[in-house]
């Protein structure tokens, strides 16, 4: 059969559009004129005010200290949970995977409207901790989905072999289990990590004075409009991204050379 | 013995999730349904006693309007994106190993950046002022007084952007998985293109794009970070109503109320996917389904 050339092209085409408001976004945080229509000439001066915007860092702050909390946390509720899924089939675990499932597909914003107001009734006074106890219960649904695709090809004879050479059950699990296991909880803990510094509708609900997070800073200067900086802001973004990504792909590639 | 499948294990690596989830997400999800039956007090509290009220000013004649666009809103994203994921899809599972690696990279990794600065990145390129407005200007595509940002399309754009990947993948995953023999014996047979690819090809990729359906439509449904920046007044979506009515009226009976209907409209394609699901898997394989 002939080869259309339809599906070639709409995925260049694709790819160009995904890039192109990026790209504009990269060029115009160097640009001096404010309004991003024309050119004024390179600067720099949008990064330099961006130094010294301390809001910006505090809430930089605060993102890492909740992304750093609710990534421990869910990797190990996470695993436990992929653990329990994998390992158990019962009436139990089918009520536990459709709970586990749920958060998955549920829109942000009724997660974030159902914890505003569990906090509201039970007078938990909105700020870090909120935040944290949202992000980890969103990130569990999807450090134990991570789990459970690796131990779909999960050898557990190695683990009885194990035993059968004298391990207990804690030495089989730390010595055996967990290790055999660390890339999967890595994987885990890293898309966790992720969408905990990107999350912005839930933190949104359930944040207070004082626990201003990057988005919900980047929320409200695109809201109240400086434009510049948020440009020269986003770039340090993607760069950061670009580097993690290059790096866990480089990770990843020497660990299965191993 | 962990590895015996004891009872008391299975409790043990269980409860630490199962109870966290129903207490940050079941109990929650309830409240908002109770809260739905409640007054508001003047404090922007809930008040006590219950009522039906907040229930009944549902049916003001705004709201309606508003859910029948998210609604349409969330089926035409849907669409596009579902349209323009099988031909990538297809693609990407054509293609060489190596070349189906640089395009899954390419594919993904702006999505690995903050969705608010590509929500942002939209509202700069279709800005007035902006490069792209300025470029169809002059190529004569589009009147000056046209206006790019802040209307019902600027939403439908961003949104097709945003959920385009999560169209793609389960559909690049299901091609990958289909028998592309099944193409050439339907040809040699007299199929025609079009007949070989309704009847043949979609429904070997069916899985893919049921996950590609709900991947899209329900987040689409609770959308309000992008109706909120490049949609106009006219744009709003139940997600901003929601917002609104918590952080700007303080009347969290009425948001309850919102929330709980759009749960509702949720779970409905939802079920009824699971559902379909179940009882396709009981007929035999798509293979003699479509001969």
């Amino acid at each position: 059969m002939r080869h259309s050339r339809i599906p070639l092209f709409t995925t260049l085409a694709i790819i160009f559009v995904f890039y192109l408001p990026i790209m504009v976004l990269v060029v115009n945080s160097f640009n001096d004129s404010r309004f991003g229509g024309n050119w004024g000439g390179f600067t720099l001066k949008w990064y330099a005010r961006l130094l010294e915007e301390q809001q910006i860092w505090e809430a930089v702050w605060n993102t890492l200290l909740i992304a750093v909390g609710a990534t421990l946390v869910s990797m190990v509720l996470g695993t436990a949970a992929g653990f329990a899924l994998h390992r158990f089939q019962s009436r139990l675990q089918r009520l536990h995977f459709a709970l586990i499932y749920t958060p998955l597909v549920i829109p942000d914003i009724l997660m974030g409207m159902s914890l505003l107001l569990l906090f509201v009734a039970l007078n938990v006074e909105l700020g870090l901790m909120t935040i944290f106890l949202a992000h980890v219960t969103f990130c569990i649904s999807y450090v134990a989905m991570v789990i459970l695709a690796r131990f779909q090809d999960f050898d557990f004879s190695v683990i009885e072999a194990a035993q059968d050479l004298g391990a207990n059950w804690w030495g089989a699990t730390w010595r055996v289990l967990l290790p055999l296991l660390a890339p999967g909880i890595a994987a885990g803990g890293l898309l966790a990590f992720t969408l905990s510094l990107d999350d912005f509708v839930i933190s949104f609900f359930v944040a207070g004075p004082g626990s201003t997070t990057l988005p919900i800073r980047i929320y409200s200067m695109i809201k109240h409009g400086y434009p510049p900086l948020i440009n020269a802001l986003s770039t340090i973004l993607l760069l950061v991204t670009f580097a993690a990504v290059t790096l866990s792909q480089h990770l990843s590639r020497s660990y299965q050379k191993k | 013995m962990a590895f015996r499948k004891s009872k008391i294990v299975e409790c043990a690596v269980t409860a630490p999730s199962f109870f966290w989830l129903t207490l940050l997400f079941v109990i929650p999800t309830i409240i908002v349904f109770a809260i739905a039956f409640k007054p508001a007090d003047p404090y922007g509290g809930v008040g006590g006693g219950w009522t039906l009220h907040t229930i009944l000013t549902l049916s003001n004649p705004n709201y309606p309007a508003i859910i029948w666009r998210t609604i349409w809103i969330s089926i035409i994203t849907t669409l596009f994106c579902v349209v323009l994921g099988i031909p990538t899809g297809y693609c990407l599972a054509r293609v060489s190993a190596r070349w189906r690696h640089i395009l899954l990279v390419l594919i993904v990794v702006p999505f690995w950046t903050s969705f608010l600065v590509r929500v942002f990145a939209w509202k700069v390129l279709l800005h007035p002022d902006g490069f792209l407005k300025r470029m169809l200007v002059a190529l004569d595509v589009l009147r000056p007084d046209s206006l790019l940002l802040y209307n019902d399309n600027a939403v439908l754009l961003v949104m097709v952007y945003t959920y385009l990947p999560f169209a793609i993948l389960p559909i690049y995953a299901a091609t990958e998985k289909f028998d592309f023999h099944l193409i050439e014996a339907a040809r040699d047979l007299g199929a025609t293109r079009f007949q070989t690819l309704f009847k043949v090809f979609l429904p070997g990729i069916q899985r893919g794009l049921i996950t590609a359906f709900l991947v899209v439509f329900i987040p689409a449904l609770g959308s309000y970070v992008i109706p909120d920046i490049v949609g106009g007044l006219s744009s709003e979506m139940i997600g901003n109503k929601i917002a609104q009515r918590t952080f700007v009226d303080r009347h969290l009976p009425h948001a309850s109320a919102l929330s709980a209907l759009l749960t509702l409209a949720v779970l409905v394609p939802l079920i009824a996917i699971f559902g379909m699901q179940k009882r396709k898997s009981k007929e035999p394989p798509t293979l003699i389904e479509t001969a």
